[in-house]
């Protein structure tokens, strides 16, 4: 495999792992702002708050990871995504700042204040939208270049359909992630009524996911046919993807081995991801960017894929400490320590 | 109208972002050091006021690091929003740094995090103070690696540049380039001093307007003699980076000193105004100074500004920059000094309101040096972005919206500012050390105290 591939299946894996870690957390949000709307925060917000407060830095932290690899690997990106993001970008990064700093604010500093409840679960369903801009720009249709550089065609970016779905896909995906997280971390605190609500959650949201799921195919073989075709010939692993929808959501249905269907939500979305990153291939930002016209020298690309494999070997011991001391501690979970 | 023109609109905006992460970066790389040394001496000599500094300490650092760690994405983002083009070539030399970087402060949050949830968990406290160490260590390294990407800016190499084309790069020669020994230095150094010449300022602040109790003094005592260390060490850095810049940015110097003839024996100017021809008025002059601050010798050469080309000069306003970043270096140092003598001089009263006073603004002041040594360091590479491949024109974003952008992150830093202030009010104020102390700690008597 070429220093490129390796590249980008690093990348991949970081913000498949942001899209797991993140999700959780926005969810984890929404859900904590409409328990106290409805009145059942007592019930819940507890279990959110313990499992959030530890780990909310670490999140952000993936995100980071993904972009600022995303320039080193592919400097090409910085200079188109960057040209054509400032707006939808800034905004993200707006939303991103309010939501870290007032989850650290509300959680260290005043209690249950009303505002920053709002702002957290407010945050949590938009950063996603915007976030997702970058992925509908990739596919193409959206940026110009001209004499005066490249541009972002926001009515265009507005009015498409494809770009919609995909914002809905990426805001109930969000809630179906988090719900089902939840559940299993309920589950493991022992917390009944919690497990009631954050189960129910996890139920509502399932339906949604697949339709949103089949909606944004369809949006796509509209918008970038090339693509869609593509993604057909990698069936299987969108097959894999709806069985391990399947299998969680019987398992929740089922109410028993939570963190099995956890599991399975993640592979889910695993394979969704993947397939549907394979499929964008030898695009990254189509018609600018492929991997190959727009990734690093020889040089820089090994470097970078040797400081990783060093990173991951400091971090990976270091992250497996972090959540046996407060995920997997079955004390903790429960609110003894 | 200057709000249509996307390039000095990036600059601004960056300006803005930085000038208000580096408040939040530095003591995030400081804080992490006094908080171990506290905890480490609390342990030791089996002190509770030690402890429970370290303790209140870590829950204002929180606070800011959650800040720092916003306000560091927004920047992460914004280079590749605001300067595409620089982007696009640094991207290819001198991403290994910045991707370190990312790594070093993920390592940092994740221990931060346990830091932050264990004080009470292990039977032998020495387990948690441990935790503090890859804190400091992951801080520390975060500040050492992004500011190798700044040096890289000043010093560029490490690359051969064929057309537009790079060529025959090298990640460890940008990364390790001349700039980076002395700014590395000076980064770190001055973190840790802000840091420290901050919860100096907070202790001397309530001797000041509330009653002295022992725990202050402790902390007073503390900190004060870590500024002394911190600013003693910062200056010899900053030393070295003058004759850093003397020998492979003379324009920067240059510049900053309002040095135009390239002569020996040249003198040091403070402060002072400039004519219309340029020529230096009401400064004081010291003779020989900048000869030596510039190669340790009295009879030295050094370069003058008239030796760069016009369009390459950097603003002459930056004097005063250098001017008050010295200056203020200079107070921490004798004020520190001051205090540490009157302590070790049993006569005297080392809490008296004047020295308090003193003492009080130190923290303020350190930080404002920060902002006028950065604002030095950047305005004075100009116009460069990528000193002597690429200006910051060059880099910029052509995008027409930079304007709104700047107002957007305007009122985004009031907000994140103020409620950072509300909150950390908040914590402290309902729940004064002495309070703490007694819930926490109800064995301790007012007779062990000292």
């Amino acid at each position: 495999m070429s220093y490129e591939y390796i590249g980008i299946t690093v990348l991949w894996l970081f913000l498949y792992g942001y899209l797991i870690v993140a999700s959780i957390d926005f969810g984890a949000g929404f859900f904590a702002y409409y328990a106290k709307l409805t009145k059942q925060d007592h019930i819940i917000n507890k279990l959110i708050s313990r499992y959030l407060s530890p780990v909310w830095e670490v999140t952000n932290v993936f995100f980071v990871f993904f972009f600022v690899g995303l320039v080193g690997f592919f400097p090409d990106t910085a200079y188109y995504f960057g040209q054509s993001l400032l707006v939808p970008g800034s905004i993200a990064i707006v939303l991103l700042a309010i939501r870290g700093s007032f989850y650290a604010f509300e959680s260290y500093g005043s209690k249950d204040n009303h505002v920053y409840m709002f702002l957290y679960g407010a945050t949590g369903l938009l950063i996603p939208a915007s976030l997702a801009t970058a992925m509908t720009i990739s596919e193409g249709g959206f940026i110009e270049e001209t004499a005066n550089g490249v541009h972002l065609m926001i009515g265009k970016l507005l009015t498409s359909p494809y770009s919609w779905s995909v914002v809905l896909l990426a805001i109930v995906s969000v809630l179906y992630i988090s719900s089902t997280f939840l559940t299993y971390y309920a589950h493991r605190a022992d917390d009944e009524p919690a497990l009631a609500i954050v189960r129910k959650y996890a139920l509502f949201w399932s339906s949604p996911t697949i339709i949103a799921s089949l909606t944004t195919f369809i949006a796509l073989s509209q918008h970038n046919f090339d693509h869609f075709q593509k993604a057909i010939e990698l069936w299987w692993i969108f097959g894999l993807s709806v069985a391990f929808f399947m299998i969680g959501l019987f398992l929740i249905y089922q109410g028993k081995y939570y963190g099995w269907a956890f599991l399975a939500v993640m592979f889910q979305f695993f394979f969704a991801f993947f397939g549907y990153g394979a499929s964008h291939l030898p695009y990254i930002i189509k018609p600018f960017v492929t991997i190959t016209s727009g990734a690093t020298n020889e040089t820089m690309g090994i470097t970078l894929i040797i400081a990783f494999i060093g990173g991951l070997l400091l971090l990976v011991p270091s992250l497996i400490m972090l959540l046996r001391m407060f995920l997997f501690d079955a004390d903790y979970v429960q609110g003894k320590k | 109208m200057f709000f249509e023109d996307s390039v000095l609109m990036s600059r601004l905006l960056t300006f803005l972002t930085l000038g208000f992460h580096v408040i939040f970066a530095t003591v995030g790389v400081g804080i992490p050091i006094m908080i171990s040394i506290a905890e480490g001496i609390g342990i030791k000599k089996k002190d509770p006021h030690y402890t429970l500094l370290a303790r209140r300490w870590t829950r204002g650092l929180t606070i800011t690091v959650a800040v720092g760690v916003v306000t560091g994405t927004a920047i992460g983002l914004q280079l590749s929003l605001l300067w595409p083009s620089f982007m696009k070539v640094a991207g290819n030399v001198i991403s290994l740094p910045l991707f370190m970087e990312v790594f070093a402060f993920f390592f940092e949050a994740i221990f931060l995090g346990a830091y932050l949830y264990t004080w009470d968990r292990f039977k032998n406290p020495i387990y948690h103070w441990l935790l503090s160490i890859p804190v400091v260590i992951g801080s520390t390294l975060s500040a050492f690696f992004i500011t190798t990407v700044n040096a890289f800016m000043n010093a560029p190499q490490g690359f051969e540049t064929e057309g537009d084309k790079l060529i025959a790069v090298d990640p460890f020669a940008a990364m390790f380039n001349p700039a980076t020994p002395t700014k590395v230095a000076h980064v770190i150094s001055s973190s840790y001093l802000t840091s420290a010449a901050i919860l100096a300022t907070i202790a001397a602040f309530i001797m000041l307007v509330r009653k002295s109790t022992i725990y202050h003094k402790k902390a007073l005592k503390l900190t004060v003699a870590a500024t002394f260390i911190f600013a003693v060490a910062t200056a010899v850095a900053g030393d070295s980076s003058a004759k850093y810049l003397a020998e492979y940015q003379p324009e920067k110097l240059a510049a900053g000193e309002w040095h135009f003839e390239t002569e020996k024996n040249a003198d040091l100017i403070i402060f002072g105004t400039l004519n219309e021809n340029n020529e230096v008025e009401n400064a004081i002059r010291i003779p020989g100074a900048l000869s030596f601050l510039a190669h340790g010798d009295f009879n030295a050469l050094v370069e003058g500004l008239n030796e760069t080309p016009e369009d390459e000069r950097p603003p002459l306003w930056i004097h005063y920059m250098f001017d008050f970043m010295v200056m203020i270096g200079f107070y921490l140092v004798g004020i520190s000094f001051l205090f540490l003598i009157f302590w070790k001089m049993k006569r005297w009263n080392e809490y008296n309101r004047w020295l308090l006073t003193g003492l009080a603004a130190v923290g303020p002041l350190a930080m404002l040096a920060i902002e006028f040594g950065w604002i030095f360091a950047e305005v004075g590479r100009q116009p460069w972005i990528l000193r002597g491949f690429m200006t910051v024109a060059e880099g910029a974003t052509t995008s027409p919206h930079v304007g709104l952008m700047f107002l957007l992150f305007l009122g985004l830093y009031i907000v994140l500012g103020t409620g950072c202030l509300v909150v950390l009010r908040k914590i402290f104020k309902n729940n004064p050390a002495e309070l703490e102390l007694e819930s926490r700690y109800p064995h301790v008597k007012e007779s062990d105290k000292e």
